[in-house]
């Protein structure tokens, strides 16, 4: 048996979390080198799994599985496909910069940390999940430390409003997704819960029609989906700056990834059937969302919506079902994992130090803090599409998916990157450049931490920008696998 | 089938031994006029312990239930899984028990709640109508006075005579439904009830009759909508450790017997009382959630909670398979010592605090960070979030409906879970977020409540992380809940 790869890279936050709360709360640097190191250890593997993937064999590799409730057909059983590999390596850098982002944080940092390890022990456990309990007992085990993070460390105005309606929708979307894997697990007649056995299963049509929204849905509320996206905005943007960007980063792409997985995958007569109506909801999720955000008076409101605009393409990508478009959405969800980190740093650290996120009342402050200026721009023109950066090659094959699918969502979804690019620009130029208020003078420029933390960030979006293969034949390979379930492709 | 006598003593040896620590403790505390009566606490914890480990070595059961005692108890997987669950729950009590003065000095205190586990005890193995009478009855009574323990307390004895009341009534309402169910058949063995009735043609309305009047004391003792009123204001009189015992060991207890005579006695009417059940797990699931809400005392709160959580257990009962039967079991386990841990807090809280109120918890996570990562533990359980039991025992029960073709239920189950998460994690944000004056006076905790809070904390995630043993159990408990 090869080296268990995978778990490590589960359990190390697990771990390393139960230690930092065992730790006297006094040892503070005990508490962040723990959690920086743990961050850094599964950095490094998440890395080396990476590019130790075979992408000419394919499939899942890195497997393990071990009997869990064998009565059941439960197993711990895990995997990486090229579709949830760049999923891992971005939960793993998003948190390793999260750590360091919030290095300076006060009040109890035991608890923080500790939380933060657990929220990266679940989406990791996620992403790797090829048992579908398994992926439900990691998927809810981010409940808590999501609530606390929010309401202990956020913003102390909207954190209690935030930080509930924010957990309470994302629990009920899983539990109703719950009741659909269950029916799934029932109506296989296959007593599993592993899911490469369950793709095999052969659900009637009338069942894969009944039970896709059910899974689907419920899981696509963390991914953001038109209705139900209002947690995002307010829960983003009460939480604290590394939660934020777990959250938008990479919880979201949970959100997706399972309604992939499990939806999509596991039942992709239904995801056919209801298709266009996804595309429908997508569409209103990248034009609606755009516009939303270009309203916003409030720096990381314009991010919060922002985020919703963009996961609006990934859904799009997933609709299509087609190989250009979920060859995109794979893509987008590690360009805007990256990219909406990056920008709900930013936002932290021009809020930490000046105290400020009225757009209006901020500017000019490219001149103090240039490092945060260059990583909000370059996440802006990741956000707007712009070539040469990892959005580019994300969204160019997600609108070739689109147009081969259903033209018109194209057109109309250009819309939506237009305004993107509106507020993307109005952003940046209020709050980096023109006059700088008399406080300005005085706001310090981000520290070491900080700049590493921008720096990994923005060298994933530039790279990937000109070297986009490194991403898109690891997510091609997965792509395939799910187009060999949907019939051919 | 005759069973030796030798057989039919060891598999009551538990029981009997119960006895036994009933009398050693009542004459302890005859001797011990002093200080050492506090010692009584831990007696009767690890005399449950030692009593459990007996069970577990003497009193095993075979793999096919036996008819003991001339019918009148089956010496089964049920009874044996369901005393450990007891003792558990005793040993715990008692250890919660311990530091509050008027509670501990009173040997009688102790010797009441031993005689009630007994009762469970015989309830979760009784087959015969009359013996099964019996049982809930000495398991009631010792609680009606536990209740109402503090008799200076007027809210204690309020909760004392609430209890006595709703007791005599629902038990009176369902021994007549005893009696209706003997004249339909003519037995009061509980495994012959149902061939004696598909024999005599009893027409369904009357079986119906009969079933709807039991169901009145069973409502009552696992404190379902609509037979909910006393368990409120008995949980906030009564001392906390007892209202843990309540809510854990006795609902437990209901279950036993519900699970049995409906399995057993009313299988002509099956389809019927899954219908039945089904609708007092809606209801109760759905009042005791939405009431929970309003709720600003930890006990009252706690009490409308385990109302709901009743209301999910039924869920599984109201499958109807062994597999249904079997969730429950797991979920009965999971919710045992999730709900001690949580009644254990709040015991400790109020003890040391002196307020039951949920502003009491303000600041706890910074005056004891410990004790505030217990009850997040404890509310996360119950709420039904891995990698705790409660999530275990959702997922089972949900998916026993599912199974069942009844994923409606589920679906109400999943929507209800939600609204409780809500209140969970209110108890939640006082304890983290909340500052208060006194948040740098450490709690002081005395040796017995450690253990028992560690215990729960184990116990908790050992059903949480490690499933297959004790589902391995759950799953004989069902498999011998359903062959007759």
């Amino acid at each position: 048996m090869q080296f268990p790869w995978l778990s490590l890279l589960i359990f190390t936050p697990l771990i390393a979390g139960l230690i930092i709360l065992a730790l006297p709360a006094e040892r503070r640097d005990w508490i962040r080198g723990l959690a920086v190191i743990a961050a850094a250890l599964d950095l490094l593997v998440s890395l080396l799994v990476y590019f130790r993937y075979d992408v000419a064999v394919g499939d899942y590799q890195f497997v393990e599985r071990v009997p869990w409730v064998p009565q059941l057909g439960i197993s711990y059983y895990v995997g990486v496909d090229g579709f949830s590999l760049p999923l891992v390596l971005l939960g793993t850098v998003v948190i390793f910069c999260g750590v360091l982002i919030s290095w300076r944080i006060e009040d109890r940092p035991r608890e923080f940390f500790a939380f933060l390890m657990f929220l990266g022990a679940s989406v990791l456990g996620v992403f790797c999940s090829l048992d579908l309990f398994q992926l439900f007992f990691f998927f809810e085990l981010a409940v808590f430390p999501k609530y606390l993070m929010i309401i202990l460390w956020g913003y102390p105005k909207t954190r209690e409003y935030g930080g509930m309606k924010l957990t309470l929708y994302l629990f009920a979307g899983s539990v109703i997704a719950l009741v659909g894997a269950l029916a799934i697990y029932f109506g296989s007649g296959l007593r599993t819960f592993d899911m490469l056995a369950l793709e095999k299963a052969g659900f009637p049509f009338w069942f894969q029609q009944f039970w896709f929204p059910f899974v689907f849905l419920g899981f696509a509320v963390l991914g953001g989906i038109f209705p139900f996206y209002s947690w995002a905005p307010d829960g983003h943007v009460a939480a604290p700056t590394a939660v934020s960007m777990l959250l938008a980063g990479v919880e979201m792409k949970v959100g997706a990834f399972s309604a992939l997985r499990v939806g999509i995958m596991l039942l992709p007569e239904g995801a056919r059937y209801w298709a266009t109506w996804i595309l429908a909801l997508a569409t209103v999720n990248v034009v609606y969302g755009a516009f939303l955000a270009m309203t916003q008076t409030d720096f990381k409101y314009v991010i919060g919506f922002s985020s919703v605009s963009h996961m609006g393409l990934v859904l799009i990508g997933f609709a299509t079902l087609s190989s250009h478009g979920l060859l995109g959405a794979g893509m987008q969800m590690f360009s805007h994992g990256i990219m909406t980190a990056m920008f709900f740093a930013v936002v932290g650290m021009v809020y930490d130090r000046t105290h400020i996120r009225e757009i209006s009342k901020l500017g000019g402050l490219f001149h103090v803090m240039p490092w945060a200026g260059v990583g909000f721009i370059i996440a802006g023109l990741v956000s707007m599409g712009m070539p040469g950066f990892s959005g580019f090659v994300a969204e160019f094959p997600i609108f070739m998916g689109a147009w081969q699918t259903l033209p018109l969502v194209a057109v109309i979804a250009v819309i939506g990157i237009l305004v993107t690019a509106g507020y993307i620009l109005l952003v940046v130029r209020r709050v980096f450049f023109g006059m700088l208020p008399e406080f300005g003078e005085h706001v310090p420029d981000v520290n070491i931490l900080d700049k590493i933390a921008i720096g990994v960030l923005g060298f994933l979006m530039v790279v990937l920008g000109w070297f986009p293969s490194l991403l898109s034949t690891i997510v091609q390979s997965g792509v395939d696998r799910i187009l060999v379930l949907l019939g051919g492709g | 089938m005759t069973v030796d006598f030798a057989t039919m003593l060891l598999a009551i040896l538990p029981e009997l031994g119960l006895v036994v620590l009933i009398v050693v403790v009542l004459g302890l505390d005859l001797l011990w006029r002093d200080k050492r009566v506090c010692r009584l606490g831990w007696l009767t914890a690890t005399g449950c312990l030692f009593l459990a480990v007996l069970s577990l070595v003497f009193a095993f059961p075979p793999a096919e239930p036996l008819l003991i005692w001339g019918g009148m108890l089956r010496f089964d997987v049920v009874g044996f899984v369901f005393r450990i669950l007891f003792l558990l729950g005793a040993a715990l009590t008692a250890l919660f028990s311990l530091g509050q003065d008027d509670l501990q000095e009173h040997g009688e205190y102790y010797g009441l709640m031993l005689v009630s586990t007994l009762g469970m005890s015989l309830m979760a193995s009784a087959t015969d109508l009359i013996m099964l009478y019996l049982a809930i009855e000495t398991t009631s009574i010792p609680l009606y006075v536990l209740a109402g323990f503090r008799f200076r307390d007027d809210k204690s004895v309020e909760a004392g005579i609430k209890y006595l009341l709703f007791g005599a009534m629902t038990s009176a309402v369902m021994l007549y439904g005893f009696s209706w169910l003997y004249g339909l058949s003519g037995t009061t063995q509980i495994a012959e009830l149902a061939e004696q009735i598909e024999r005599h043609n009893v027409p369904l309305p009357l079986l119906a009759a009969s079933l709807v009047l039991v169901l009145v004391g069973f409502g009552f003792k696992i404190s379902a909508v609509p037979f909910h009123f006393w368990s409120p204001d008995v949980y906030e009189g009564a001392p906390t450790p007892i209202a843990g015992y309540l809510s854990t060991a006795s609902k437990a207890a209901g279950f036993a017997v519900l699970m049995r005579v409906l399995l057993s006695g009313f299988w002509e009417a099956t389809l019927l009382w899954m219908d039945l059940t089904a609708g007092l797990a809606i209801i109760s699931m759905t009042i005791g959630n939405l009431l929970a809400l309003a709720q600003t005392n930890i006990k009252r709160l706690l009490a409308y909670s385990s109302i709901a959580q009743a209301g999910y257990i039924l869920v599984g009962v109201a499958a109807g398979t062994s597999f249904g039967m079997s969730s429950a079991v797991y979920y009965l386990m999971a919710y045992l010592l999730t709900n001690l841990a949580a009644f254990g807090v709040a015991s400790v809280v109020g003890k040391r605090v002196g307020s039951d109120e949920l502003s009491a918890y303000a600041g706890l996570s910074r005056r004891a960070p410990a004790m505030a990562l217990i009850l997040l533990i404890s509310m996360l359980s119950l709420g039904g979030i891995p990698p705790f039991a409660g999530f275990v025992g959702k997922v089972l029960v949900f998916a026993a409906a599912v199974e069942a073709g009844r994923w409606w239920l589920a679906l109400i189950g999943v929507i209800n879970s939600m609204i409780a998460l809500y209140y969970y994690l209110v108890v939640l944000k006082k304890a983290y977020l909340l500052r208060s004056e006194d948040e740098q006076q450490p709690l002081q905790l005395i040796a017995g409540w450690r253990v028992a809070l560690l215990v729960c904390v184990a116990g908790m995630l050992a059903l949480g992380v490690v499933i297959a043993p004790w589902f391995d159990w759950a799953g004989r408990v069902g498999w011998a809940l359903t062959i007759y």
